[in-house]
């Protein structure tokens, strides 16, 4: 059986990994490749790397990173933050990412969906989309949830999935930071409307939370980044609490 | 021993040279017919739409040389694919070494296929030493039913043929680069056959 992904997200800016609470104040949480290591080992079922650096040299120092995740890492990951052309991702995949996460730059030109799938495949096409609800109804925002769009969060994501994308990695703003638990209802909205995998993010605090999310939210993975990188909650025994609860999961 | 991936403009290859070199063993990339016949082991792998890696791969004469080849040779994901018969996938046909066409899967199930699922009913010394129910990664949207050169089983929606075998070719749909410890026995057992 195709089990539940369990998806550490590392936040990257100059080459550390960093996590922000509600995407402000960073406080650092080690090496990367180091970081990303120690997950693999653990029994985390993919990697997430999500650069925030705003440099001039972010492209190349992306680029290194991933070829030296590459060269040590045994499961798959993927590469997100300011990719925003064909070419940024030829040089990722072909320093060794599986995937690539797009953002701001798929609002701003959907072409590049289409283009990215033609070229490299849907299968390592990720979409992610920030939302939070405003008046009631979901709105997708940009540059980290601070930009609000005129973009309804399913309108969105079915145009996402018809244009090729292979998953879609949908963060609620209203739950990102807050470790409440995922945006359960609009993630299981998601997983039934679409016929491609989703990712939940975004208000990861306690185990039941996964659990929720894989039952309620529908989600077929999850993902989260502060939890896993100050021990709140270690992967095996989360692992093992969500095979108690009957989902299946890659022990 | 001379291990050579084929290197046809289709896929993630880096992440297979890093995986055996991981295993210490160095792999060379060529698209040189010579240099990959001469090779003691041959790994094709592929990764994107199968109409246009087919296309690369005839691009490279490379289509005549892969089926007439002695050593060992493993073909990892859409390299799987392609050493079938054909596949629905832009009406692509495929180097015949496979007797069994690829489809896409049902809409009963979320396409693609994205992440780690069972192997079971595993046979020859490709899964020498992998216990049944193993977990491997997976990503993809076709897949080859169940036929008689399948030595590996897995289910989404319907049980199919995660993994093919006839003389010295083998074909695997998951991806043993990146299905961790148990995935680099499964390259360290092909190093060995």
């Amino acid at each position: 059986m195709l089990t539940k992904r369990i998806i550490p997200c590392l936040d990257i800016k100059n080459g550390r990994t960093v996590k922000g609470v509600n995407f402000v104040d960073l406080r650092d949480a080690g090496d990367p490749v180091e970081l990303a290591a120690k997950y693999a080992e653990t029994g985390a079922d993919e990697l997430v790397f999500l650069d925030i650096s705003a440099t001039e040299e972010r492209r190349k120092t992306l680029a290194d990173l991933v070829l030296r995740v590459a060269e040590k890492i045994n499961i798959p990951f993927t590469v997100g933050g300011g990719i925003s052309s064909v070419e940024d991702v030829d040089v990722l995949l072909q320093n060794g990412a599986d995937k690539v996460s797009i953002n701001s730059s798929a609002v701003k030109n959907p072409q590049l969906i289409n283009d990215l799938a033609a070229k490299f495949g849907s299968q390592c096409v990720v979409v992610a989309i920030d939302a939070k609800q405003i008046n009631g109804k979901w709105t997708v925002h940009l540059v980290g949830g601070k930009v609000p769009t005129e973009l309804d969060l399913f309108e969105w994501a079915k145009e996402v999935e018809t244009r090729g994308a292979g998953e879609i990695l949908f963060t609620s703003m209203d739950h990102d930071g807050t470790k409440n638990g995922f945006a359960d209802e609009a993630l299981a909205k998601l997983s039934t409307m679409l016929n491609i995998p989703i990712i939940a993010s975004g208000g990861a605090g306690a185990m039941q939370h996964f659990a929720d999310t894989f039952v309620n939210g529908k989600a077929d993975a999850a993902l989260a980044a502060s939890v896993f990188h100050f021990h709140e909650i270690d992967i095996p025994e989360l692992k093992q609490v969500l095979k108690e609860n009957n989902i299946p999961v890659r022990i | 021993m001379k291990l050579v991936i084929i290197n046809y403009g289709a896929g993630n290859i880096q992440s297979i040279k890093f995986a055996f070199e991981r295993l210490g063993v160095h792999a060379i990339l060529s698209d040189d017919a010579d240099e990959i016949k001469a090779a003691d082991k041959v790994i094709f792998p592929g990764v994107g739409e199968a109409s246009s890696a087919m296309a690369k791969l005839k691009a490279t004469g490379l289509d005549k040389v892969i089926p007439t080849l002695k050593q060992p040779v493993l073909g990892i994901c859409l390299g799987m694919q392609l050493m079938c018969n054909h596949s629905t996938e832009g009406d692509t046909t495929g180097l015949g070494i496979f007797d069994v066409n690829v489809v896409k899967f049902s809409n009963k199930v979320k396409v693609p296929q994205i992440g780690w699922n069972e192997i079971e009913s595993l046979k020859t010394l490709l899964f020498k030493d992998i216990p049944e129910h193993s977990f491997m990664y997976l990503v993809h949207s076709f897949y080859a039913p169940t036929c008689d050169q399948k030595i590996a089983t897995t289910t989404y929606g319907v049980d199919y043929a995660s993994a093919l075998q006839k003389d010295n070719f083998y074909g695997v749909q998951f991806h043993p680069e990146k299905s961790g410890v148990v995935g680099e026995q499964i390259l360290k057992n092909f190093l060995a056959l």
